[in-house]
């Protein structure tokens, strides 16, 4: 199993659980939509599960390798080495060219192949826009230019956190597909958030959180 | 609703405590360092009209012989036709170990002087004749009074405090007496009540000049670019902290933005905003003006014996060493700090009050800023030009200053753009992801560091210029002490007598005794002192001539020419082959210019046959002995222990020039404090622009963060950003503050002080320089990446939540 979430519960500071015990599974190639309502905690599992925040009881083992063991520079090359993220506000990075953010997680990681990321670019119809910074492009362009990037790694579980909640609808349609897409021909793991039944209804497996605990 | 408005406003305040404190401390170390330099120069020129209204006679014309001082007959001649004029003896007397300003007044003729009618009108008057009679009597300050304590010879002492510090007023009889000067007087003072139907004065005394009151070279003119070179500095300082006041108000009002649209959508007119905010700009600008004016007060205390130590080495000013609290200055610093402080916030002001009702928030993104970034390098090269060409077409010291003026501003426009085109050319060429992202970070952070990284480098070209300046003029005036020096051992005899029994005695046992003598004489441009010298190799080979004609020191020595100093030389435009009246019957060509740093007034040698010549008379105390080197020390000795000498009779060369030097040190101490100070506020402005940026790093670092690079390395990087934009600019600095050495020294210098100094590199300081600019980025970066090493990862996790 890729991802195996074991019983983790996490609460606020102030003591106000968020997670009271969630359990889930992911292995390659699979798919899963986490959603729920407001405040449900999917965001803050997907932060667990992707190593930016520490949990307070349970397990996250990814790849065999258990999260709770992890000091910040192990979560850091977990997070550099074997997943890749996408979030709802693209988080490009602003100084950098398109080309430049297409490559960069995948240069942190030291295995950049760039014909991969050629081919990215070309999938994701940003091959005229390399040269271009993120703020001149629009909000589906920035977000392909944040699949690409998280892509360029061929992780083995890409985690997303709303991906298309800032776009319209025709703009969401096409992130989405290609992010299917690219999944399928990596054989990668997806975990995503959404509030969206329609695009839970895509994938292969669909959790729904309530109150801190898978429904 | 006005109240409700400000009291939404004054809670952004409440929430950014920091951003808060750095703005009051902006606006208060701009008015600070200011003020400080305001009350310096304040109190120094109340010192000069002081002096000038106790004495009164800077304002009445005076009669002078430009060829020398005035027969007493031509005295008597002008009141025997009815001129009311007075006569004057000045001088410098030595009395005991100290040298004071003795002024003879001719009381009779002038009786009316502030000090004399005040201790007329004291408590135990003294009988008039008393200060006509022998022995007379002498008028001084209390200071200057105790330390005329315990010498008998004197006339007895009054005390006034109606008088310049280290002046000693008496009558012109018994001024004759002290300087040995029977018969002189130096000028005459036209007094301003004459009577009807006088002869023309060119009638009665066709060689004397009228010299009206408004045209005299007083003391505040003659150090009025002291204080022009203090005030720029204090204005170099005051716009550094208004670099940290821009940074902060602009700041301020962009996180306001969103506050600002909910108000205005609330029905808030945006008239009513801007004279609200206007209100609490006051209010800020008050607060931070009175600790500016606090920290003023101290800085001017603790720097102005240093500026009265430096004027009276430099000018002879009488300069109190005590500050005092003067309401106008205390004024003059609000206003600046409330001028200041709306300037400084003027362009956020402008911008807000054209903020369109739904425009987004959030600040300027770094591209949009390049072609603004231009235009500002255009007009940095324009001021550039204009203080190039200022210089070229006018010349003179406001040409000067203007050229400084046009380099540092030009330059410091110029600076955001220079360093975006250094960052690309570093971020084209660097490998690794994070190199990159570091360079390409940099220049996306230059638009809102720019303003405090501009204000490091006008700190740091300052510090360069100016100390490159001050160590040019310390190697030189080192090498000139050793030139001027030359004897091994200096003697001060008690008298004449003195002197003559302790040459007879030393002429078997040393190489040589070279008497020391010189009188005072006057002369158009001041007071003249002319030395007399013997013909001996120790003037011929060491004596610093900068400007020199053929067989000079043989036409000197020969009683045809006479050498000048380089004060005198550059204030009367006089040079090898013009000529000099030493008397009215004596004029002789100029043969040589010799540098002679650190004297205020103009000085001629001549052979010294021709000295006793023109001053038949002049006592022979003061001696340089020449001896092998290792002889010095018990040859003092001896010289002491056999005449009875006091230990600062017989000086050592070595302790001479170490006390010169001790002087010279002491005379920059106001500008390194000031230097010092300058670059505390430029390191203090990157510190806060870094600070109040702080949030708006989070969403340029967290992406990264989110990538894999862990938040100890991302500090890390943090401090490694801060000091290279700080080395980057200082290796800027380098070249501006070089150039702004060779204005001080070639065209400022000059101007001021009347020497032209040659300009030295010092490597070593620059390095010093470069290490401590980078301590300062150290620490500006280190506390932003503390912050961020302990900022909790949920911190970070908000900025991929939340819309900022």
């Amino acid at each position: 199993m890729l991802l195996k979430i074991d019983d983790v519960r996490k609460s606020y500071p102030g003591g106000r659980p968020v997670l009271q015990g969630v359990t889930l599974n992911l292995d390659r190639g699979q798919t899963l939509a986490l959603t729920g309502e407001s405040g449900s905690g999917k965001s803050t599992l997907l932060n667990l599960v992707g190593a930016l925040d520490g949990f307070d009881g349970g397990e996250i083992t990814l790849d065999g390798t258990a999260l709770s063991g992890l000091d910040d520079p192990g979560r850091a090359a977990l997070r550099r080495e074997s997943m890749a993220l996408v979030f709802q506000q693209f988080n490009l990075i602003p100084s950098l060219t398109v080309a430049q953010n297409l490559a960069f997680h995948a240069r942190l990681a030291n295995r950049l192949d760039a014909e991969w990321v050629d081919h990215l670019a070309t999938r994701l119809g940003l091959s005229e826009l390399l040269a271009r910074y993120p703020e001149t492009l629009s909000g589906g362009q920035q977000q392909r230019v944040a699949i690409g990037r998280a892509m360029a790694t061929r992780p083995k579980l890409l985690l997303a956190d709303e991906p298309t909640g800032n776009l319209d609808e025709t703009a969401s349609a096409t992130v989405l597909d290609l992010m299917l897409s690219l999944i399928a021909e990596t054989k990668a793991a997806l975990l995503l958030v959404t509030h969206s039944q329609d695009i839970a209804g895509r994938l292969d497996h669909h959790a729904h959180l309530s109150g801190g605990r898978v429904a | 609703m006005t109240r409700v408005v400000l009291l939404a406003l004054l809670s952004h305040w409440r929430a950014h405590r920091l951003q808060l404190a750095t703005l009051l401390i902006g606006i208060a170390l701009a008015t600070g360092l200011w003020s400080a330099v305001q009350a310096i120069n304040a109190e120094a020129r109340a010192s000069y009209q002081r002096a000038n209204d106790q004495l009164l006679l800077g304002r009445f014309d005076t009669l002078r012989n430009p060829s020398g001082t005035i027969p007493i007959e031509q005295y008597a001649t002008l009141r025997r036709a009815g001129w009311q004029v007075a006569a004057v003896l000045e001088g410098s007397v030595r009395i005991g170990e100290n040298r004071f300003r003795l002024l003879g007044v001719d009381m009779v003729a002038y009786p009316a002087l502030p000090a004399v009618t005040q201790v007329e009108e004291g408590t135990a008057p003294p009988d008039p004749a008393d200060m006509l009679t022998a022995p007379g009597r002498l008028l001084t300050t209390p200071a200057v009074a105790d330390r005329l304590q315990n010498q008998p010879s004197l006339p007895p002492v009054l005390i006034s405090d109606a008088l310049p510090p280290g002046l000693i007023l008496t009558d012109i009889g018994v001024a004759e007496t002290l300087l040995d000067r029977q018969g002189q007087i130096s000028h005459l003072v036209v007094l301003p009540q004459q009577p009807k139907g006088l002869p023309a004065l060119p009638e009665i005394t066709p060689d004397l000049d009228r010299i009206p009151a408004a045209d005299q070279l007083d003391t505040a003119q003659l150090t009025d670019s002291f204080h022009l070179n203090l005030s720029a500095f204090g204005l170099l300082s005051f716009a550094v902290g208004l670099f940290i006041v821009h940074g902060t108000v602009g700041l301020a009002f962009a996180q306001r933005r969103a506050m600002i649209r909910t108000l205005r959508a609330l029905g808030v007119s945006m008239r009513r905003l801007v004279w609200t905010i206007l209100a609490e700009l006051t209010l800020l600008a008050l607060i931070g003006g009175v600790l500016g004016l606090l920290l003023g007060f101290f800085i001017a205390g603790a720097l102005l014996p240093d500026v009265a130590a430096t004027l009276r080495g430099l000018y002879g000013a009488p300069v109190s060493g005590q500050i005092s609290l003067q309401p106008q200055w205390a004024l003059a610093g609000l206003a600046m700090a409330l001028g200041g402080t709306l300037l400084a916030s003027g362009h956020a002001l402008y911008r807000l009050a054209h903020l369109p009702l739904l425009s987004g928030a959030g600040v300027q993104a770094w591209r949009s800023a390049a072609s603004g970034r231009r235009v500002i390098a255009m007009a940095g090269v324009a001021a550039i030009a204009l203080g190039i060409g200022a210089q070229l077409a006018i010349g003179g010291l406001i040409a000067g200053f203007i050229l400084v003026a046009g380099l540092l501003t030009g330059s410091a426009l110029l600076l955001p753009f220079l360093l975006s085109i250094l960052l690309r050319g570093f971020g084209a060429r660097a490998n690794g992801p994070v190199a990159q992202w570091v360079w390409s970070d940099m220049r996306a952070q230059l638009p809102g560091l720019s303003l405090a990284l501009m204000a490091l480098l006008l700190a740091l070209a300052a510090n360069i210029g100016v100390s490159t300046m001050v160590s040019s003029f310390r190697l030189t005036f080192t090498g000139w002490l050793d030139q001027r020096l030359a004897s091994e051992l200096y003697l001060t005899a008690a008298d004449d007598a003195q002197g003559q029994e302790i040459t007879q005695w030393l002429a078997p046992q040393v190489d040589m005794i070279l008497p020391i003598r010189n009188t005072e004489i006057a002369h158009e441009s001041g007071p003249l002192f002319l030395y007399g010298v013997l013909d001996h190799p120790t003037y011929r080979e060491n004596w610093p001539l900068i400007a020199t004609s053929d067989g000079a020191w043989d036409q000197v020595m020969q009683g045809r020419a006479v050498l000048i100093n380089e004060q005198l030389a550059r204030r009367q435009n006089l040079w090898p082959g013009d000529e000099l009246a030493l008397t009215s019957a004596t004029t002789l060509p100029i043969a040589a210019v010799y540098s002679d740093y650190g004297n205020p007034t103009g000085q001629a040698i001549v052979a010294m046959p021709l000295l006793d010549m023109i001053a038949p008379g002049v006592e022979t105390r003061q001696f340089g002995i020449r001896i092998p080197p290792e002889r010095a020390s018990a040859l003092a000795q001896e010289l002491r222990d056999r005449f009875d000498l006091p230990s600062g009779a017989v000086v050592q060369q070595a302790a001479i020039k170490a006390q010169s030097l001790a002087v010279f040190d002491k005379t920059f101490v106001v500008t390194s404090a000031l230097n010092v100070l300058t670059l505390g506020v430029a390191g203090f402005a990157i510190l806060t622009s870094l600070l109040t940026l702080w949030t708006q790093r989070l969403p340029q670092i967290a992406p990264v963060w989110a990538l894999g690079l862990t938040r100890n390395r991302l500090a890390w990087l943090e401090v490694l950003r801060s000091i290279l934009l700080a080395a980057l600019t200082a290796v800027l600095a380098l070249p501006l503050g070089l150039a702004l050495a060779w204005a001080l020294l070639a065209v400022i210098n000059v101007e001021a002080f009347g020497w032209r100094l040659p300009m030295y590199l010092f490597p070593v300081d620059w390095a010093y320089l470069l290490a401590l600019t980078i301590l300062a980025a150290f620490v500006a970066g280190g506390l932003p990446a503390l912050r961020l090493l302990r900022l909790p990862p949920a911190d970070l996790l908000r900025v991929f939540a939340n819309e900022r």
